[in-house]
């Protein structure tokens, strides 16, 4: 591949996906130009995917063949848009309509009515873009894009992910070319360093000097590693990427391995993400077919190759040393540091390590500069993170928000608040490692330093909504719970520290804790930050130290007054008949399984506490509502 | 019949040949177990210790090595699935909208626990970390089928579904 190849290839199709990106009436004239009347993008992420896309594009291309439209409408599958809550996702271009939960019906409808007959079918459209006057605005002016700065995912649900083409016409190759090129190994990395881009993955460490340590490690192998062992449940950023976006992760990955003095990288990737799997390897054919992997790249004299590794459902080998142990085909534990990857790595190799989605952002530095970067975010914290919004949101999806943003802008503007009239309880960051944000922080600006002062971190970047339904105990509990599971075992810190603070959570939450159970697990937590091993075990009390120090109450509730504030944990519940209700039907006493409701005909019933099971069969059968719990 | 001699290994040649391959594709790459356990899983299903002894003589290997990296992994199982494999997300996303609330309604219908097979062979549930599809939640896959926003009363009809099908 030459640089003039390269750009011939972008000017054939650059056109194509421009009509995606430009207002509609100029896109009319452009897509005149293309050959394709209408473009239509359906979302072939996991979430559309689950929630049905296949059968909807399925469904598109039989209807355009049976309507005669298959040769002037262009159908593209991308990767996500990030509305997952509004899945399956289908957009028409020139016009920009953006139809949410899409069905094969629906589409039937939208075939014949708007690409053949050119009007849209408004009722189809995502409610927000909208207006009461009937008039489309943009999907950029609607609440939940608004606030959204697309770096990482700018190519996400805008190419095919799957056609090497359609990423060379947004820039794809430029900054591989131009560091190849024109650029030195310390001028890549001079770029990044002042870029001041840090870990996405978590750490926040900052990548250029990452890159450096490695660059001088004097050795004759090295290696490029990405992390895409995406493990903290609830979030997938890094999953979209790879499922919108694969080429992205290569061509960093190459660059990487050209500042640091490497040939070859390993992207490590969680098994049970089949499509980004499968992508990746098809983005990876493509690459080499296209020779940015393999020897001579851009006839600099650069060799590059890469592989694909499957991780094998282990938490810890998110962990730096324990991914590289898994890769060498070992048991995923991880190895005291120092000696850091960038001295000892790999197969004992100088490796650089980085996360996809910090890998996701080093092709727009290269091209763009380390000043356009840092016109982005914070002083320290540059550039812009992508966040997992999941739990009690109404826009569950995929949202990039330039570092700084407020917690407030992105649940109530963003998120679109909280569903049924709740209330805003906290947003858990981090994971299993990390904490919570009380609503008292809300409008705290979001980058790696404000969330550590509050006891969490930015973890990978799922963020999980609470509201005043959830106990704030339980969901301590829950992420003990997987820490345990997770827990690789060979630090006793960690293996049994972990246990330990279960044990404490679930006599709380089964109302036998005790006030000094607190103390307890407090000292215990800081023993565990200070002694465990790898940052599993350093970070696994954070969940309840965070908790404990912003929701110290419900802690006291469930200890003291044996009760769950938010009435969530099971056997602190309490079933009670009101008398007034009770009519006396005896139909209570004649389902409780285990005989604990008494009482006469006609007569209102009572419950014997000490032996109801809070099976809550009588609440269900009640005619009358007389049965409550608190 | 004893327990064991029920849940006994039974391999054919053409599995034992793919196997082999499999090893021989892979012998000189390095770090090759962990690719090898994932395929022979693909070949028998689960990884009895049988396989794991074929693993260990063909990459050269202990079998107490094989065996470490067998229990370590959470994808790897020794013991036979369920025809249908279900599986709910206990994920942070799915937990907060009730996935623990589903994952009970499947276990009483069926009657096993979490991580168990029923005696016909036509079931084996498990819970798992996150599928992704946080937008759905709470979820639950049955084979490559996810079911999204699921409540427990849902549970019955989804699983019926297969128990009609039957087995092979």
């Amino acid at each position: 591949m030459k640089l003039e190849e390269l750009n011939k290839i972008k000017k054939e199709h650059e056109q194509i996906v421009k009509v995606r990106k430009i207002v509609a009436s100029e896109g009319e004239k452009l897509a005149k130009k293309t050959g394709y009347r209408k473009q239509v993008l359906v979302c072939g992420g996991t979430g559309c995917t689950s929630s049905g896309s296949k059968k909807v594009i399925e469904a598109l291309e039989k209807s355009l063949k049976a309507n005669g439209l298959e040769k002037e409408i262009l159908v593209v599958r991308t990767g996500c848009f990030g509305l997952c809550s509004l899945g399956p996702i289908m957009i028409v271009y020139p016009e920009g309509a953006f139809y949410s939960q899409a069905t094969p019906e629906g589409v039937e409808r939208i075939v014949k009515e708007h690409l053949k007959e050119g009007k849209i079918v408004k009722e189809l459209l995502y409610e927000e873009t909208v207006h009461e006057d009937g008039s489309i605005i943009s999907l950029s002016e609607t609440a939940f894009y608004k606030k959204q700065l697309r770096v990482a995912l700018r190519n996400c649900g805008v190419i095919d992910p799957e056609n090497i083409d359609e990423y060379i016409a947004v820039d794809g190759y430029q900054a591989l070319a131009k560091v190849l090129t024109k650029m030195t190994p310390d001028d890549v990395i001079n770029e990044i360093t002042a870029s001041g881009l840090r870990g996405r993955g978590g750490g926040g460490f900052p990548t250029g000097r990452k890159w450096s340590f490695a660059k001088a490690s004097v050795n004759d192998v090295k290696y490029v590693c990405c992390n895409a062992d995406e493990g903290d449940p609830g979030a997938f950023m890094d999953r979209s990427i790879l499922e919108g976006d694969p080429q992205c992760i290569i061509e960093a990955m190459i660059i990487a391995g050209y500042a640091i003095g490497a040939h070859h990288g390993f992207v490590y990737i969680r098994a049970e993400y089949p499509i980004a799997v499968q992508r990746l390897q098809k983005a990876i054919d493509q690459a080499k077919e296209y020779g940015f992997l393999g020897k001579n790249i851009f006839g600099s004299g650069f060799d590059f190759d890469m592989e694909i590794r499957l991780g094998a459902g282990a938490f810890v080998c998110g962990e730096e040393t324990a991914l590289m142990t898994s890769i060498e085909g070992n048991r995923g534990e991880p190895r005291p540091r120092p000696p850091f990857p960038a001295v000892k790595g790999l197969f004992g190799k100088p490796t650089v390590l980085n996360n996809v989605e910090t890998y996701a952002n080093i092709a727009q530095i290269i091209l763009n500069g380390s000043k356009w970067f840092t016109s982005m975010g914070t002083p320290k914290s540059p550039g812009t993170k992508v966040f997992a919004l999941g739990g009690k949101i109404t826009n569950v999806g995929l949202v990039e928000i330039p570092m700084g943003t407020t917690l407030r802008e992105i649940v109530e503007e963003i998120g679109g608040g909280i569903p049924n009239g709740k209330k805003f309880k906290a947003a858990q960051t981090g994971g299993p490692s990390g904490g919570c944000i009380p609503a008292l922080h809300i409008d705290t600006p979001i980058d790696y330093d404000s969330l550590l002062a509050l006891g969490s971190m930015m973890g990978s970047g799922g963020m999980i909504i609470l509201d005043e339904d959830t106990c704030m105990v339980d969901i301590a509990k829950f992420y003990l719970e997987f820490t345990v599971d997770e827990s690789c075992g060979k630090c006793t810190p960690c293996r049994v520290g972990t246990r330990r603070l279960l044990q404490f959570l679930d006599k709380i939450t089964s109302g036998k804790g005790e006030m000094e159970d607190l103390e307890k697990i407090d000292e215990l937590a800081r023993h565990m930050q200070t002694s465990s091993l790898c940052a599993l075990g350093q970070t696994a009390p954070n969940p309840v130290l965070s908790t404990m120090n912003y929701f110290k109450d419900e802690y006291i509730a469930h200890i003291k007054d044996k009760t769950c504030p938010a009435g969530v944990c099971k056997a602190l519940m309490k079933y009670e008949i009101i008398p007034a209700k009770c009519k006396g039907c005896t139909l209570c006493a004649r389902n409780c399984p285990v005989g604990a409701i008494s009482g006469t005909v006609k007569q209102p019933h009572v419950i014997n506490q000490d032996k109801c099971i809070k099976c809550g069969l009588c609440m269900k059968n009640c005619k009358f509502g007389a049965i409550y719990t608190h | 019949m004893t327990e064991s001699s029920l849940n006994a290994f039974k391999g054919t040649i053409a599995q034992e040949r793919k196997l082999k391959d499999v090893i021989a594709k892979h012998k000189d790459m390095p770090g090759a177990l962990l690719p090898v356990l994932q395929e022979a899983q693909d070949i028998y299903g689960y990884l009895p210790i049988e396989v794991q002894q074929m693993v260990a003589d063909g990459l050269g290997i202990s079998l107490s090595e094989v065996y470490g990296v067998a229990t370590f992994y959470s994808q790897f199982s020794l013991t036979p699935k369920g025809e249908h494999r279900i599986s709910v997300c206990l994920g942070t996303a799915c937990y907060v909208k009730g996935a623990d609330k589903i994952l009970a309604a499947i276990e009483e219908k069926l009657g096993i626990k979490s991580g168990e097979c029923t005696p016909d062979g036509l079931f084996s549930i498990d819970s798992c970390r996150c599928v992704g599809a946080c937008g759905l939640a709470p979820v639950m896959m049955v084979d490559d089928e996810v079911y999204g926003k699921m409540t427990p009363d849902q549970v019955d009809k989804i699983l019926d579904k297969y128990i009609k099908k039957g087995g092979k």
